[in-house]
């Protein structure tokens, strides 16, 4: 069975060993948005993020996109950016476009190599002879320019200066489709929070809370960072 | 100009009354074309649907307009922009006031003060012209 919910959490657990990663989380995902990832260290964003790529397996509940379980068809619709890179240190970045377009029939080789140039990366170079920052810069436009109908990004400004966090973040919005959403799981919710429609804070695997980030600054009228701050004081 | 925002207030709210004043400004012209929803919303840093939202809302004001085919401009409709010009004013005006009276000044030390600030920006203005606004 199909449907046009692009993405479902039905009270998914997920448990390593004897720990719990995530407790009956239920939640939908429209179409059309970009939503914040948010919550402390070890509160279960990546796992999620797993789950929803099929890269892990709930222990109880289920993951559906379309209404179907992560497969190959997911995959096709899904653009992931992983938290750590599974791209090869000796390749260049022209050999990566490559092996992108081959693999990815969503893949828009025009629109990679624009962002490239914006970004005065050399398509000759090595990943290998690049800064943590550029390559991730590397990443964040492959992933982006795929046409999927969601993104999910794993920390994707984490390790680039604040200058590139801009033009990323404007990448970002620039280039989802707008029937397409985004995912973004991050700690640098200052940079993020003006281009999220919707936020979801995680805390030890549940969902604290999910809602509209106009109508949080209207009804506490403090910014998501400082909410933050005050919801997960230490 | 470049757009800022308090993020403790709600975004869509602040675009709506940043575009409001770069309508009264000048900066976009009556009948003027503005830019897609997509490109503003990267020039100010802000999610696409919040920039729909701001746009949306001041289409029902009156202050943008849709053709169907070709796009979204500025009202020709001049007065409602003076309006706004006024309104825009005398928000200004009463919130200095407010701060001005909260700080115990009397009616005529308030006149005095604008009148002498005034006319000293004034002269500044003509010593460095180029002081232009926004």
């Amino acid at each position: 069975m199909t449907t046009n919910q692009l993405l479902e959490f039905r009270s998914v657990t997920k448990r390593y060993g004897a720990k719990e990663a995530l407790g009956e989380v239920s939640l939908k995902i429209q179409p059309g948005k970009i939503i914040g990832l948010l919550g402390p260290n070890g509160s279960g964003k990546t796992t999620m993020i797993k789950l929803i790529n099929g890269l892990l397996q709930p222990t109880a509940g289920q993951v559906l996109i379309y209404g179907q379980r992560p497969g190959i068809e997911s995959k096709r619709k899904i653009s992931y950016l992983p938290e750590r890179s599974y791209l090869n240190d000796w390749m260049r970045v022209k050999d990566i476009l490559k092996f992108f377009r081959d693999f990815y029939q969503d893949f828009n080789l025009q629109k990679a190599e624009e962002m490239l140039e914006n970004l005065k990366i050399d398509v000759n170079d090595k990943l290998k002879t690049m800064s943590k920052g550029t390559k991730e810069k590397v990443q964040l436009i492959l992933v982006m320019s795929r046409e999927a109908d969601l993104y999910l990004l794993d920390e994707p400004i984490g390790g680039v200066d604040p200058a590139a966090r801009e033009y990323i973040l404007n990448t970002i919005i620039g280039n989802y489709r707008p029937e397409a959403s985004v995912l973004i799981s991050t700690h640098l919710i200052q940079d993020v929070e003006k281009i999220c429609d919707e936020v979801i804070f995680l805390r030890q695997g549940h969902i604290e809370l999910y809602d509209a980030v106009d109508q949080i600054r209207t009804q506490r009228g403090m910014s998501i960072d400082q909410l933050f701050r005050e919801v997960f004081k230490c | 100009m470049t757009w800022r925002f308090d993020e403790n207030l709600p975004i869509y709210t602040q675009i709506i009354s940043q575009i409001k004043q770069m309508i009264t400004s000048g900066r976009y012209q009556p009948g003027e074309k503005l830019p897609s929803v997509r490109d503003m919303a990267q020039e100010a840093g802000v999610n696409p649907n919040t920039m729909q939202r701001a746009l949306s809302e001041l289409e029902r004001e009156g202050l943008l307009y849709t053709v169907r085919t070709s796009g979204r401009f500025v009202t020709v409709d001049q007065q409602l922009i003076e309006q706004i010009r006024q309104n825009q004013a005398q928000e200004r005006i009463r919130e200095l006031l407010r701060q001005l009276l909260l700080l115990g000044f009397s009616r005529e030390q308030i006149l005095e003060l604008v009148e002498h600030t005034l006319q000293s920006m004034m002269e500044e203005q003509d010593d460095d012209k180029s002081i232009t606004g926004i």
